[in-house]
């Protein structure tokens, strides 16, 4: 019993170690035939649907196309397990894969642990400039860096308000438009809102990543949490303190949404069964809320004090550094396949995510799309009013210093002001070592 | 354990090929544990003591500089302070809970299978499944904890997004899971006590509640220490529930010492702390072993 007893707590105490271990172990490259060019692509998860027969569906599409060349498709599971697995492969010193999808984000990130090869060369062979001015440049907002163009959008997506278009009809509002702004929300809200609690004005969620949607308060205030420099944040702010005060005042102070912290993966579901008429989620998530809605679904942009804003969100394709000639040639041709515009208009048809060029938007199959569809052309037209996500070195950390900083203040444990400038403490302390 | 005192209590001296003989035994077995348990834990010692993360890719010597950020750092001071809040709370709990239904099925019952399966089926699902249940369950609005205090006419909580009740929520979840495991070990305790002491408390008089107390958990005491050990274990060792349920927050509320350990490493890539976290880990499972196995020697020649 004893000797169990040391095993057990000998073995517990080297759990973390054996999972580096283990893990760094995980990632090894396909075998190729020699004559052809297998590529492995990891690809992560992040909306409901038919994820992985669209992906299987392009990637055969893809290798009709181009004889010579497979594509093994891995999924990766969601986006932070996809960044780990590709960087502990690469730490543990493994092959990783040619392709793989990834937050916009991660850029900084990816390149600190040098894990990415930047495209400038394919993309000059492309048509330089003519072949990136096709995509939406807010897509590329979080591309750049140090000169050097990194990633090409692929599954993209804002923040989008939906709402009941039939609840809005019974509270005497206008259903053909959703709030101009953080006043006309609440107002809307307040009608909205059943006072035996079986509805709820409004629900946005704040638990995994709760600086996203917490930026489109931010950026409809007319400011952003992004710095100059990808070692700079800007969190505590007039704008971005009083952006914070709107979103806790929503349980707070209106009661037109519950309190504490509500779950992300929660909110479709509320929605689609009647117990929030408006809620704040991925435009990724379209395909699957009117799907499911048996009522009008309206679709509108997220706001703050003095309009629309939105920050982008969602994955772009990156290159891996250290693949051989063969494979960058091959990859690079998966890339431009993956983010050209007829598979761009089916992905955005499938999923909700935003097509990555205007381009997209014309094709035929897209048109009759929209004639059925109108709602799905909501989130493309709100990308001018977006901005980028908040992205810098050390980024998940970063992450969630102004996330914790966003849930000390929903829960009532600190207010704004305070919660905002220690994270801004926390965030500059960590990014002094940072040159740039 | 083979100690040497025994061997000398024969009143003999092993021939020098006796003495051989143990240690080419548990060579595979020490092989294993080198090379998976003990390589390990020094090599995170080793890596705690030098930084590298994000900023840092090239590992640089800090000495104690990791540990000494981790102390200075109110975050982990709240971690430290969430695991043993957890320990303290969930393991006395779970493991008077198990010895009660132990007791209480200890005995001749219609559908005593039935009784003990739903006490133990907890502990054979796996965390995962049992936090993405309870998930559903802790849901605000519609789930069945907070119908069931509708119907109590009590005010539903939105229990894993508030602060004060997170912590609390993976409790009863922690306690829920382990309790019927516990169970089983009290149940085969008791099962393997002898009837004539309890015919003779019975003849003299004792009542049942004297008869446990005098008789029944003193006899136990052996199993209770195990028990309180593999709770104690398992207490520092929670992570599943906090990854599925809260993702460790609000603001850190929910986040215990493995639950940052991962965090630490795999999603911020920071190996020094990281390591020097597990160090942490390791060191407090050492000490506390250590001594609960001290105690547990000397009740057993009691015994």
């Amino acid at each position: 019993m004893i000797a169990e007893q040391w095993r057990r707590l000998l073995a517990a105490s080297a759990t973390a170690v054996l999972a580096a271990t283990l893990s760094a172990c995980g990632g090894s490259a396909a075998t190729a035939a020699p004559s052809a060019v297998a590529l492995t692509f990891y690809y992560p998860v992040a909306v409901p649907g038919p994820i992985t027969q669209l992906i299987d569906g392009y990637i055969s599409k893809f290798e009709q196309q181009n004889p010579g060349i497979t594509v093994k498709p891995v999924l990766s599971g969601g986006y932070p397990d996809t960044l780990t697995k590709i960087e502990t492969t690469i730490k543990g010193g493994g092959t990783p894969p040619d392709v793989a999808v990834m937050l916009s984000t991660d850029l900084y990130s990816l390149v600190d642990s040098n894990a990415i090869q930047p495209l400038d060369s394919q993309i000059a062979a492309a048509g330089g400039n003519n072949y990136l001015n096709g995509f939406y440049p807010a897509f590329l907002a979080n591309s750049r860096y140090q000169g050097h163009v990194w990633s090409l959008p692929f599954q993209r997506s804002t923040p989008v308000l939906y709402y009941n278009k039939d609840m809005f009809q019974a509270a005497g509002l206008d259903p053909s438009k959703g709030p101009a702004n953080y006043q006309e929300m609440v107002a809307d809200a307040q009608k909205l809102t059943k006072p035996d609690g079986s509805t709820w004005g409004i629900e946005i969620s704040s638990d995994g990543i709760p600086y996203w949607l917490f930026q489109s308060f931010v950026i409809g205030n007319g400011s952003n949490v992004v710095g100059s420099a990808p070692n700079q944040v800007s969190f505590d702010t007039p704008q971005v303190v009083s952006a914070l005060q709107d979103f806790a005042d929503l349980s707070a102070k209106y009661h037109v949404m519950p309190s504490g912290i509500l779950q992300w993966a929660n909110m479709p579901n509320d929605f689609v069964a009647g117990k929030a008429a408006m809620i704040w989620h991925s435009s990724g998530s379209l395909a699957n809320i009117l799907k499911q809605a048996k009522f009008n679904v309206g679709v509108s942009y997220t706001v703050g004090e003095q309009g629309f804003g939105a920050p982008t969100g969602g994955g772009n394709l990156y290159m891996l550094k250290g693949i051989p000639a063969d494979h960058q040639a091959a990859a690079w041709k998966f890339i431009q396949f993956m983010s050209s515009n007829d598979i761009q208009a089916d992905w955005s048809m499938h999923t909700g995510y935003i097509a990555a060029s205007p381009a997209a938007y014309q094709t035929a199959a897209m048109k009759a799309y929209l004639a059925k569809t109108p709602q799905a052309s909501v989130a493309p037209d709100g990308l001018k009013y977006a901005k980028a996500e908040l992205s810098a070195h050390d980024n998940a950390q970063v992450q969630k210093f102004l996330g914790d900083a966003v849930q000390a203040v929903l829960t009532g444990k600190s207010d704004p002001s305070s919660a905002l400038q220690s994270a801004q403490q926390q965030a500059t302390q960590l990014l002094s070592a940072f040159k740039n | 354990m083979g100690r040497p005192q025994r061997v000398s209590r024969l009143g003999r001296r092993p021939r020098s090929g006796a003495a051989v003989l143990p240690y080419l035994l548990v060579l595979p077995t020490g092989f294993f544990v080198a090379v998976f348990t003990l390589w390990p834990t020094v090599r995170v010692a080793y890596d705690s003591l030098f930084l590298q993360n994000e900023a840092v890719q090239v590992p640089q010597f800090t000495g104690l500089g990791n540990y000494a950020a981790l102390f200075a750092d109110p975050a982990f001071r709240q971690v430290l302070f969430n695991t043993v809040i957890y320990v303290i709370v969930t393991v006395p709990i779970s493991v008077a809970l198990a010895l009660v239904i132990a007791l209480a099925l200890n005995r001749r019952l219609r559908a005593l299978g039935l009784f003990r399966l739903a006490f133990f089926y907890p502990a054979i699902l796996p965390m995962v499944s049992a936090a993405t249940i309870w998930l559903f369950m802790y849901a605000p609005g519609y789930g069945l904890v907070n119908v069931f205090l509708g119907i109590l006419h009590l005010p539903g909580q939105n229990w894993l997004g508030s602060s004060d009740l997170a912590l609390f929520a993976l409790m009863v979840v922690g306690v829920w899971k382990q309790t019927g495991y516990f169970m089983i070990f009290y149940l085969a305790g008791l099962q393997g006590l002898s009837r004539e002491i309890f015919e003779a408390a019975e003849l003299d008089g004792a009542s049942a509640i004297q008869t446990v107390r005098h008789i029944t958990l003193p006899l136990l005491a052996g199993m209770t220490l195990f028990v309180t050990t593999i709770a104690v274990v398992n207490g520092f060792e929670t992570v599943d529930q906090t990854y599925i349920m809260t993702g460790g927050g609000p603001t850190n509320a929910t986040t215990m010492l493995l639950f940052d350990i991962w965090q630490t490493l795999f999603s911020f890539f920071d190996l020094g702390k990281a390591s020097a976290m597990s160090v942490i880990l390791i060191a407090v499972l050492l000490i506390f072993t250590v001594v609960n196995f001290s105690h547990l020697e000397r009740r057993a020649t009691y015994e």
